[in-house]
Formats: C-alpha cells, sequence, structure tokens
C-alpha cells in the first residue's frame, strides 16, 4: 500500500517535470498525453486506496525526517484516511479529466507545454496538501497551490493592463497577483495559528495535537482556531478576502475548472474539516458560529452579485463563492460530513460547468458576455447538456430522494441549519438555494436559448472535439448520480469524522423542509425561464437602478478596496522611494563612495612620478614616526 | 679622551649629511653614494656601540652591511647603466613617466 501511496503522490510530480522539459519549445502534443497518463496513474492509485480505507483502514507512511533541530523533530509523512482519500479521488479524478479537457482547449496557445507542467505541479501540491500528516506539510502544500495558481491565473501574463470598466480583472498578471497577495494576507494567520499549535503542544502532527487539545487553555483554542480559519478564508476566498476569485477568471477555463472550483478554494473547507476536533472544543463553539454565519453571509453575498453579471465565467466563479459559503456553513454548524460531502459533489458539477463554460469560449471565440450570445443549442448540443445537467444540480433539484448530486448535499446543509435552531441562517441558506437556480438558469437560457445574438459580433460557434466532450462524460455521470451515495458516504466518513444526525424534529419535517427547499429552486428557474427563453429583452430601468449597479459593480467592494488599501499604499511606496530611498539610504551610500573619490582626485598630485619628491615624503614620514616614538616615549616616562 | 657619544654624533652628523644628499641631489649617481655615507654612517654607530658593550654582534651586523652594500651597489651600478643607455641623462627630473 505504502507504494500506491507514493505513486498518487508523485505521478502528477513525474509529468510536471516532463512536461517542463519541454517548457520553452513550441507545442508538443506528448506532454498533454505524457500528463494525462500519469495523472489517471495517480486516480486509480487513489481509487485504489479508497478501497483500501473502506475495507481495511488509513495507511499511514513516514517517508523521511524531515525538520530535526534540538527537540524539534518534523517528520514527512503522510495519511491516508477517510478525509484525504475523499480528497484525493476527487482531485485526482478533476484533474485527470481537466488534463484530457485542456488538450483539446488548449490546441492552438504556443505555451501548450508550459501550461500542463504548471497544471500537473498544482495537482501534486494539492496532493501534499491533502495527504500530509502534520500542519506543516499542509502548509506546504498550502503554498505551493498558491504558487501554481498564481501562474495560471497569470498564464497569458503578455495581456496589457486595461481600466476597470473594459475589464473587471485589469489583466491577468493584475488578477494573478491580486490573488497571491490576499492569500498571503491569510496565510499569515495560518502560519500564526500553526505556531501557537507548536508553541503549546511541541508537535504539529495532526493525532499528537488532537490529543493534546483538551489540555489547552480556552484563549489559546480560541486563538488558535480564529488564526487557522483566517488562513481558511483566503484559500476558500471568504469575505472581506473574497474578490480575487472572480478575477481569477482571468486565467485559461480549465485553470478555473480544477483550481477556483473544484480543487484549490476547498482546500480552506478541508482544513476547517480536518482540523473538526479543534473546532468541536466547547470554548470555540463561537468561533464555529461564526464560520457558519460568515458563510451563509458568503452564500447570498455571492448569489446576489451573479444574479446581475453578464460575464459566463464570473457567474460561475459567483457562484463557487456561494456554494463554498454552503460549505462552511455546515463544517460551521458541526456537520463535518455533510460539508465533506458537499464539498465532492461541487466539485464534480462546478468543474463540469466551467469545463462546458469553456467549450462556449472556444465556440466563441473568446467572447463570455452572455448578451451576446443565445440560440447556441443548435451548434452545441452536447455542451447544452452537460450545462444544463450541471446546472440542475448545482440548483439542487430532486424531490423525494430521487435528484442530481447538489439536491442531497445542499439539502443536508439546509436541513442541518433548520436542525441547529439557527432558523436566520436557515431562511438564508433556503433564499439562496432560489437564487442560485434564478441565476444558473439564467446563464444556461441566455447562452443556449432565444434568439441567436451572436451573428451581431460576426462568431461562428461550433462544437467541441469529441474526445473532450467522452472526456468530460465522467463528471456529467458524477454530477447526476453522486447524490445516491449519500449513505454510503456517510458511513465511510464518519468512521474518522463526528457523526451527525437529525433530531426527531427534523427528521418528521424534513419532507416539507425539502419541499420548501425544492419550491424555491423551481421557484427560481421558472422566474428564469419566463424572463430569458424568448430571447434578451433589456430592461433600461432596471439597469440604472441602484441596486442593480450595486451588484453589477461587486457592491464597490473592489473600488474600496483599491481607495483604502492599494492607492494609499501605492502613495506610501512612491513616498518611501522618492523619499527615503533616494534621499536618505542613496544618498549615504553614494556619499561615500563621493567621499573616497574626490580624496583620491585631490591626494593624486603627490603621484609626480619624480623618485626625490617620493624621497621627500618618505623622509618626511620617517621623522614624523621617530618624532611620535620619542614623544610617546618621553610620556610614558612622565606618566611612570 | 674620545668616548661613545662622540662616535655617536660622528655618526648622527655623516648620516645627515647622506640624507640631505639623498633629499637635495638629482643625480642618481650622487644618490647612490649618499645612501653609501648613511649606510656606513650605521656602521660606525653599530661598532662603536660594540666595542662599548663587548658584544660582538654588532660588528658582525657592520660586516654583513657592507657585504649587502657592496652587491647592492654592483646591481644599482648595472640598472644605471642600462637607464643611461634608455635616456641619455642621469637626472632625477628626467624620469617622471610614472606621473598619475
Amino acid at each position: 500500500m505504502e507504494n500506491l501511496v507514493y505513486i498518487a503522490l508523485f505521478a502528477p510530480l513525474v509529468g510536471s517535470l516532463f512536461a517542463a522539459l519541454f517548457g520553452m519549445q513550441k507545442k508538443n502534443a506528448i506532454t498533454g498525453i505524457v500528463t494525462s497518463m500519469l495523472l489517471f496513474i495517480s486516480f486509480v492509485a487513489s481509487a485504489i486506496l479508497f478501497n483500501h480505507v473502506m475495507t481495511v483502514g488509513p495507511v499511514h507512511v513516514r517517508m523521511m525526517d524531515w525538520i530535526m533541530a534540538g527537540d524539534m523533530l518534523i517528520p514527512f509523512g503522510f495519511l491516508v484516511d477517510q478525509v484525504s482519500v475523499t480528497m484525493m479521488t476527487v482531485v485526482t479524478l478533476v484533474s485527470t479529466v481537466v488534463h484530457i479537457y485542456s488538450n483539446g482547449y488548449m490546441d492552438h496557445d504556443k505555451s501548450f507545454n508550459r501550461f500542463f507542467s504548471y497544471l500537473s505541479a498544482f495537482v501534486f501540491s494539492m496532493m501534499v496538501l491533502v495527504m500530509s500528516d502534520n500542519f506543516l506539510g499542509l502548509f506546504i502544500g498550502w503554498e505551493g497551490v498558491g504558487v501554481c495558481s498564481w501562474l495560471l491565473i497569470g498564464f497569458w501574463y503578455h495581456k496589457e493592463d486595461v481600466s476597470r470598466e473594459v475589464n473587471p480583472s485589469i489583466s491577468p498578471s493584475w488578477a494573478a497577483n491580486e490573488a497571491f497577495i490576499m492569500n498571503r494576507i491569510a496565510d499569515l494567520g495560518m502560519l500564526i495559528g500553526i505556531f501557537i499549535l507548536y508553541w503549546n503542544i511541541g508537535s504539529l502532527q495532526y493525532d499528537v495535537v488532537f490529543a493534546a487539545l483538551p489540555n489547552l487553555s480556552d484563549g489559546i483554542l480560541v486563538a488558535a482556531a480564529v488564526a487557522l480559519f483566517i488562513g481558511a478564508m483566503g484559500k476558500s476566498a471568504q469575505f472581506p478576502l473574497h474578490t480575487w476569485l472572480t478575477d481569477a477568471m482571468e486565467g485559461p477555463t480549465p485553470v478555473s475548472a480544477l483550481i477556483h472550483a473544484a480543487t484549490m478554494v476547498t482546500a480552506g473547507v478541508f482544513l476547517v474539516i480536518r482540523a473538526n476536533p479543534l473546532y468541536s472544543m466547547e470554548a470555540v463553539h463561537w468561533v464555529s458560529y461564526f464560520i457558519a454565519s460568515l458563510g451563509t453571509f458568503v452564500a447570498i453575498f455571492a448569489a446576489s452579485m451573479a444574479l446581475v453579471n453578464r460575464d459566463l465565467k464570473r457567474i460561475i466563479a459567483f457562484s463557487t463563492l456561494s456554494q463554498l459559503g454552503y460549505m462552511f456553513a455546515a463544517a460551521g454548524l458541526g456537520a463535518y460530513w455533510i460539508a465533506l460531502f458537499h464539498l465532492a459533489a461541487h466539485a464534480f458539477f462546478k468543474a463540469l460547468l466551467f469545463l462546458g463554460a469553456g467549450n462556449v469560449m472556444h465556440a466563441m471565440d473568446g467572447e463570455l458576455d452572455i448578451f451576446k450570445m443565445g440560440g447556441l443549442k443548435k451548434v452545441m448540443r452536447w455542451t447544452y447538456l452537460y450545462m444544463g445537467l450541471a446546472s440542475l444540480a448545482l440548483s439542487g433539484i430532486g424531490i423525494a430522494g430521487i435528484g442530481f448530486a447538489g439536491y442531497f448535499s445542499k439539502d443536508a446543509i439546509i436541513e442541518t441549519a433548520f436542525n441547529e435552531h439557527t432558523y436566520i441562517l436557515w431562511v438564508i441558506l433556503v433564499v439562496t438555494a432560489g437564487l442560485t437556480a434564478f441565476y444558473s438558469f439564467r446563464q444556461v437560457f441566455l447562452t443556449f436559448h432565444g434568439n441567436e445574438r451572436y451573428h451581431e459580433i460576426g462568431a461562428h460557434p461550433h462544437e467541441m472535439y469529441t474526445y473532450v466532450l467522452i472526456g468530460m462524460s465522467p463528471l456529467a455521470i458524477l454530477a447526476v448520480i453522486a447524490g445516491f451515495f449519500q449513505d454510503w458516504f456517510e458511513h465511510f466518513v464518519t468512521a474518522l469524522l463526528p457523526e451527525y444526525h437529525m433530531s426527531e424534529h427534523t427528521h418528521h419535517l424534513s419532507w416539507i423542509l425539502g419541499l420548501i427547499v425544492i419550491a424555491f429552486a423551481v421557484g427560481g428557474i421558472v422566474l428564469a425561464y419566463v424572463k430569458y427563453n424568448r430571447g434578451l429583452k433589456r430592461n433600461e430601468k432596471l439597469e440604472h437602478s441602484f441596486v442593480y449597479k450595486l451588484l453589477a459593480n461587486q457592491y464597490y467592494i473592489p473600488i474600496l478596496y483599491e481607495k483604502i488599501f492599494s492607492q494609499p499604499y501605492a502613495a506610501l511606496s512612491k513616498f518611501s522611494w522618492a523619499v527615503l530611498d533616494q534621499k536618505v539610504v542613496d544618498a549615504t551610500v553614494d556619499g561615500i563612495g563621493h567621499i573616497i573619490k574626490s580624496t583620491g582626485d585631490n591626494t593624486r598630485k603627490i603621484q609626480t612620478g619624480n623618485l626625490s619628491d617620493y624621497l621627500r615624503w618618505m623622509a618626511g614620514g620617517a621623522l614624523l614616526l621617530v618624532v611620535i616614538a620619542f614623544v610617546a616615549f618621553k610620556l610614558s616616562q612622565g606618566a611612570n | 679622551m674620545i668616548g661613545l657619544s662622540h662616535y655617536l654624533i660622528l655618526s648622527g652628523i655623516l648620516f645627515s649629511i647622506g640624507l640631505i644628499g639623498v633629499l637635495r641631489r638629482k643625480n642618481l649617481l650622487m644618490l647612490f653614494f649618499a645612501t653609501e655615507i648613511m649606510l656606513n654612517a650605521a656602521n660606525i654607530a653599530f661598532a662603536a656601540i660594540s666595542s662599548h658593550y663587548h658584544d660582538m654582534a654588532g660588528q658582525m651586523f657592520a660586516f654583513f652591511v657592507i657585504a649587502v652594500a657592496a652587491s647592492e651597489v654592483a646591481v644599482g651600478l648595472g640598472l644605471l647603466v642600462i637607464l643611461y643607455k634608455k635616456y641619455g641623462t642621469l637626472d632625477l627630473d628626467m624620469y617622471t613617466v610614472m606621473r598619475g
């Protein structure tokens, strides 16, 4: 089993290094094929490990001792248990599909090889993140995915910066830096959390840390929980660190599907689930409640912005944010296995949705404005089917135990909110479910139904390559059927995670609760159908209303951040450069140089080239030494 | 009676004459003569002090100095000949090629 762990972990790294060999050369189809094959191997290894964990139990390997200094010992070990093997399987499955997809999508890109190198490097980092058996290894993976995310968002780094009115993300390199910097801010919180744990426990191994938690004082527990959650907030783009995620859509679409929807952004949720013994402590219950409240807030906050957005990928990005909010709501309320279940289900249908969006974008020559599409179902039937299925799954359509993946996972979260008697959260989550259905189908209808507005911009849409469509099918199947594994999945992960059961009362009411959610979801779809099925009818009055503008501008938060943080920081940097650096630091250093140079200039007259002059200097110097020696001798005699 | 101080004063006078010669003279050959005077001033001091303290080390040093001075003159005169052939003069003021 140990070998399988290493194969699952290192196959993507090998693929990445292989593709990197061809990094600077022009497109070489073999890089795409080899990396995809290695990813598939990694997936198979993960699947076998999944089966092993299910039948036999967790696998814990210790590869080597990593840091040994004094009393400090941090081994480099990997833990494959119910939680990490779920993540491994989801990550490698989605990655394999995305790799296959990218072979078609990046077909015409001149940096084809470089792309695959980065993409596989990302998967390796993500595997380190989920498989590590200690917080430091997790942090290494955490930073690794951050770097790969930066590389991939800024993949088309050569694009020029434009104003915020033309493109809200300004440029790929700008968006990449924004994502990286925001994550750095959150990572500081995460590091502090790790320091607090190490300082008080003396180990970073999960098992040691979790066993030692009951001995810690309440203050330390709260501090560690808050600090670790700040790290999770950055990676999972929770308010107020959420603006980077939508701007990250500047990266190639497969990247958005893999990193900014299915895997990396769920790392924050994974951290909370992994650290569930900490977040379940009685002392930190209000931190957990805060997590649930923040998650609920982000769910409706992001959904509201998606309602009016016109950019296909940004709508899906907002929906990712919203669904991450759902996951945090579940984790905060103590239903860790439900959070993990929604994480896995969401990964499937959200990746599918993004890859479908990539097909549309490919067909429309890079156009993403859904107001300029319409009627695409005639030319893109498979993509229409996939995106329709994914949207149904996202909206949580289903009834009486039969439905799409999202029906099971999201309903369970909403039911949890009811079960915990947090009725305000419950109401917000139900409303959000309605909003989710509306914006998902607004996008589907505007893209695929109605009048064909794409003729106006001269696009000639065409369906994606067949092998790409076949490659996407596993995700489509899982988006439909993943929900039926709910009971089996619960049984599997609650061997590790705390069990969570609905109370008798909730159980009795569950059918009516489910009906309310479904009513909202179907209501949203019907509303979208009525408004958009027959084509786009612009409502000038609505579009100029205050609320519409507020939502379309993301509550003016990006502009606010620019005014409050970026611009003062830029002014401060300019001041430091022009005044502190140039006038103080540089002036000091240059001054020393000037003194030495002018001394040399002034004294070089001595060097006349005439031996007599040199002899005079020498005699004068010798005489001076004799005088000094004489005076010093006299003085020392006088002192005695 | 001639004592140690007389010898040392003689040595000092000779050394000063040699030093002034080194500083004032412009002819390289004269510079050599001046340095020889300085060396011999030192020899007189060595010999006088050696005799005064009944220690042979000073006289041995004086012999060494004479031997080294002789070989130095041999090498130095060889160089002078080459310099004269090259510049046609022994005047120090004419040799300012290393001016900074």
